[in-house]
């Protein structure tokens, strides 16, 4: 099974568990739908980064005090600004499901999770090969909003790459993103191999989470 | 004046701003107005250098002014965009050139997505919009230029902004993606159709793309546009290098580029990102002096939804009948109760059973029909795609939903009496719509074709004065019921016929009406509908949903060939004979319980057995005996984690449609159930992810409490006075974010103050226990469950 079916029936709180076969069924739908409503779109930029000390990070002229953030990025000198989105007919297409079936609502909802992080998967796959080009080597993406990498540092991220305009993505005044199938992250690049590190849901301290994988 | 020149000889605007003021070291995320105050001397420099290579037309540097984005910048957005005025005006006087060159107020996005899919409201990005419109002109300004715009919704803010407040020619140009979309999914006719509809200037295309890949966008627009057409291309498509965005097409070759746009048609052209003065001088010197194609008037009848465009004329389209209350309880009962996701129900069946236009009527003695009609069409241009048919005699309500409508809309409709003219056609003129004008006017319905036809010449003359045309008006020719005039069918498909041949004008018309008081009425109705296809009508206003009409339709479009190689047909009918096999086999199955249905979750067989269930059982029965246990049982298997959140669903919109019936059939023996609270439901001031909330609605309802959802993005003072009012016991809330808990806390706060009676639980990503504690809840709701519980729990069930 592909590895996004897998996430979206973890994301539906099947846990380790396997999902029954309608659900499965649905999940298989879901995605088939989603590729149609679904404008993935993403913009990045690479900077230097500046300083970065135990607990303070200069990316660009934007300065991040996060100790999370400046431990995955240990070891790097240049970091990307990423953004990715699924775009507003996303959000649409869950909330049109959500007046119809809940079921499907939550199924749609949980794909969609999966199929972005399956896009953002593959853009940061080519801005590895790029930065490889150079003999630099990706961290795992780091998004504001998690550990102490606050999140309100979302804003300057999406300012500094124009997303309302590249890519359609804005945000409320609450820090929500608009359309809300959307990601913002940092990426590291530095010239050593990082060695077999933790990622994504494994890296993260919150170790009682419903949804870890 | 700009206005005369304007699709009589090229005109040229300038290049790029931006890219040049980050190559002078504007940082990243600097808002780059600022260097209005900071840096003048170098944005008059830019201004003078376009000049002298040749433009008419300069960009003021405003591209970002707007309260929304200026907020907390520290800068005056009056003085920001007065200087930006004067910058040009400097510039002007220094370059010193005896040309006119014109100072175009640049207005750009306000960076935030409007409601439903953001949080920003329409009538306060029309606001903001506006600010910047009345300083603009009061600064100077020769013209208003709208530009690089990606949501027609927050075009249509900005454009009535404009037309509004000041008297400025309005040009409008928006950004198109590789699919030839806008990033909020309009197509280029519904681009063109509404801007059209609010009578811009110019309209056109920026950004985003080389002039290479506006080719074809082009050739669209001179397909569609019946306005002068702007382009203005980036110098290519952006390149990342060394952490920096470059344009690589030099300005030779964009010159060569520019010569073919403004041969294709194109009658104001320049540059966006990447264009320097060279690139724009090489242009105007290649290009100054060329003939321009004349700007002619396109005769397609479009309407457009948020997405889509509709064209009535090819073939016969169906609007959607069923959003209307006449003659419909439950229509009527849920306009009572703001029933929105009733409406919203309706308008997504009546799209999956294939109506391309959705009429909406929410006209009922006793509501704010103003209030309602304006809610109905938020509420269904978040959910469905198609164009949507304001049908309504109230001009108050007309011009609410003509406001916050997100397209160009069908308005249903005008007559030939003056008072009804004197009231719609300012409206259609202000803000764009294709009107149905009924052939009837002070003296009645004409008993015959010439008489009707007349009028629709009346309607279509004095539409005129307003400068509406012809294939903006679809003509309403009347069906009237044969069993009270016999040839009523006849005069009506005459009148139809005269009026495509005769006057060449698009025709509707409510078919239904043909067969009332006659039993079968579908017979006669699909016969008709037939009939009036054959003779010419445009728009057929049907219930999507009755197989009869559907059939009638496909198959008129096949025998027409209008329906290329039956493929239309095909694609609807062919399945049909197979599909009846594996429904009989599946009869000769075992029969599933009512039970057994809402525990598997099946939506459709549970409600077959309650049909069947009703016959012999009183409905509380099966509600206590059937039902209850049932869901029960998914409770508890969820719970135990041995059933899932999807299966947990699953079973509610099973006992969802079981319930449904049940009511029905209550409602008709004067039965009741009694209800439990009610509760009432929230997301939160400034969270607009309501899923959670969605899904403990859904429990709340199947265990028999009343609730009240008061949906997302709730100010606290709305859910205090709402608990105040209706004397409430249990509020939900529910909040995504951090950010958004601030509100939740605010609310509970609130509650405590002046309803300490009032039980508040919460849910939501980012809550726990130790949160919930925090912020004063009673209750944490780890699940959707968990807050039935707690629910049952405090009424004692």
């Amino acid at each position: 099974m592909k590895r996004r079916t897998n996430e979206a029936v973890r994301y539906l709180g099947y846990g380790k568990k396997t999902a029954d076969e309608r659900t499965r069924r649905m999940v298989d739908e879901a995605f088939l739908e989603l590729e149609q409503a679904a404008d993935p779109k993403s913009i990045c930029r690479i900077f230097d980064i500046g300083r970065n000390s135990e607990d303070g990070i200069q990316i660009g002229n934007l300065t991040i005090i996060s100790h999370s953030l400046a431990r995955n990025l240990r070891g790097c000198d240049k970091a990307v600004l990423f953004c990715a989105t699924l775009g507003a007919e996303t959000d649409r297409l869950i909330r049109r499901a959500s007046i119809t079936d809940m079921s499907r609502a939550v199924i749609l909802q949980a794909c969609a999770a999966a199929y972005l992080e399956e896009y953002c998967d593959e853009q940061q796959h080519l801005i590895g090969e790029e930065m490889a080009r150079e003999g630099r080597f990706l961290r795992p993406r780091f998004s504001p909003g998690y550990g102490d990498f606050d999140i309100h540092y979302q804003e300057p991220v999406m300012r500094i790459l124009d997303c309302a305009k590249q890519i359609g993505l804005s945000m409320t005044d609450g820090y929500m993103m608009t359309p809300s199938k959307s990601v913002t992250a940092v990426i590291g690049a530095g010239p050593d191999r990082p060695g077999c590190v933790p990622e994504g849901c494994e890296s993260c301290r919150k170790t009682d989470c419903p949804y870890r994988r | 004046m700009i206005r005369e020149r304007l699709g009589k000889e090229l005109l040229f605007f300038d290049g790029g701003m931006g890219t040049l003021l980050q190559e002078r070291g504007l940082a990243p995320g600097e808002l780059p107005e600022t260097w209005n105050m900071t840096r003048p001397e170098v944005i008059t420099q830019i201004h003078r250098a376009y000049i002298e290579a040749g433009s008419d037309i300069i960009l003021t540097n405003t591209f970002g002014a707007n309260a929304l984005k200026y907020h907390d910048s520290g800068y005056q957005l009056e003085e920001i965009i007065e200087r930006g005025v004067s910058h040009v005006r400097e510039a002007v006087q220094a370059a010193g050139v005896s040309r006119p060159v014109y100072t175009a107020l640049d207005v750009g996005p306000t960076g935030k997505l409007l409601k439903p899919m953001g949080e920003l409201d329409f009538e306060d990005a029309y606001n903001a919009y506006r600010e910047v419109m009345i300083c603009g002109e009061k600064a100077g300004a020769d013209l208003i230029h709208i530009e690089t715009m990606s949501d027609t919704y927050e075009l249509k803010a900005a454009v009535l902004a404009a037309k509004e407040n000041t008297s400025l020619p309005v040009f409008a140009t928006v950004i198109y993606d590789e699919r030839q979309k806008l990033l909020t999914g309009a197509d280029i006719p519904s681009v063109i159709a509404l801007l059209e509809g609010l009578r811009v200037d110019a309209l056109g295309i920026n950004c985003g793309m080389g002039p290479e890949q506006m080719m074809p966008v082009l050739e669209q627009y001179m397909k569609y546009a019946s306005l002068p057409v702007i382009v203005k291309p980036n110098a290519g498509l952006p390149v990342q290098r060394d952490g920096h965005t470059c344009y690589d097409v030099l300005p030779e070759t964009f010159a060569s580029y520019m010569q073919k746009i403004a041969d294709t048609g194109a009658c104001i052209i320049g540059g966006c990102c990447g264009t320097t003065p060279d690139h724009i001088r090489a242009m105007t010197e290649k290009c100054r002096g060329m003939k321009i194609l004349p700007v002619t008037e396109k005769n397609d009848t479009i309407v457009s939804s948020y997405g889509s465009a509709v064209f009535l004329g090819n073939g016969s389209k169906i609007i959607g009948e069923r959003i209307n209350p006449t003659g419909k309880k439950r229509f009527k009962q849920a306009l009572k109760e703001h029933d929105l996701e009733y409406i919203m129900r309706e308008g997504i069946t009546q799209q999956d059973c294939g109506a391309h236009i959705l009429d909406v009527n929410t006209g009922l003695p006793d509501i704010d029909e103003t209030a309602m009609m304006r809610d109905a069409v938020q509420a269904l241009q978040s959910v469905v795609n198609l164009p949507l048919q304001i049908d309504t005699v109230d001009p108050e309500a007309m011009e609410a939903a003509l406001r916050i409508y997100n397209g160009k809309a069908m308005v249903n409709s005008v007559s030939g009496k003056q008072e009804s003219m004197d009231k719609v056609f300012p409206l259609i003129r202000r803000y764009g719509g294709v009107v149905i004008g009924l052939t009837l006017d002070e003296d009645g319905i004409p008993s015959d074709a010439d008489g009707r036809v007349a009028i629709a010449e009346k309607i279509i003359r004095e539409a005129a004065k307003y400068g509406i045309r012809k294939k903006d008006i679809v003509i309403d020719a009347l069906a009237m019921t044969i069993s009270s005039e016999p040839d009523g069918a006849m005069v009506t498909l005459e009148t139809l016929k005269k009026l495509r041949d005769e006057v060449g004008v698009r025709t509707v018309l409510g078919v239904s009406n043909i067969s009332f008081g006659l039993p079968s009425r579908p017979v006669i109705n699909a016969a008709f509908y037939t009939m009036a296809m054959m003779n010419g009508l445009s728009a057929g206003i049907i219930n999507p949903c009755s197989e009869d009409m559907m059939r009638a339709w496909y198959a008129y479009h096949a025998l027409a060939g209008l329906d290329e190689n039956c493929a239309g047909y095909i694609a609807k009918y062919s399945g049909e004979a197979s599909a009846a096999a594996p429904a009989a086999a599946a009869g000769s199955a075992t029969v599933l319980s009512l039970k057994e249905c809402i525990e598997k979750g099946l939506k459709d067989d549970a409600a077959d057995r309650t049909r069947e269930a009703v016959e012999t059982k009183d409905p509380l029965d099966i509600i206590n005996e059937m039902l209850i246990p049932a869901l029960n049982h998914v409770g508890e298997g969820f719970e135990k984690g041995t059933l899932f959140l999807p299966q947990l669903l699953m079973s509610a919109e099973a006992a969802k449609s079981a319930f449904a019936i049940l009511k029905d059939r209550m409602e008709k023996s004067g039965e009741i159930r009694t209800k439990s609270g009610p509760v009432v439901l929230a997301t939160v001031k400034g969270d607009i992810h309501d899923i959670g909330k969605n899904i403990v609605k859904v429990l709340l309802e199947n265990y028999s409490f009343d609730v009240i959802d008061l949906g997302k993005d709730v100010p606290p003072e709305t859910i205090l006075e709402t608990v105040q009012e209706k004397g409430i016991r249990l509020v939900g809330l529910s909040a995504l974010m951090t950010t958004t808990v601030v509100s939740m806390e605010k609310t509970i706060r609130l509650l405590r103050e002046h309803a300490p009676g009032c039980k508040v639980m919460v849910g939501g990503a980012v809550l726990n226990q130790e949160y919930a504690d925090m912020i004063g809840a009673d209750y944490y709701g780890k699940d959707a469950m968990q807050s039935v519980r707690y629910a049952q729990e405090l009424f004692g069930i």
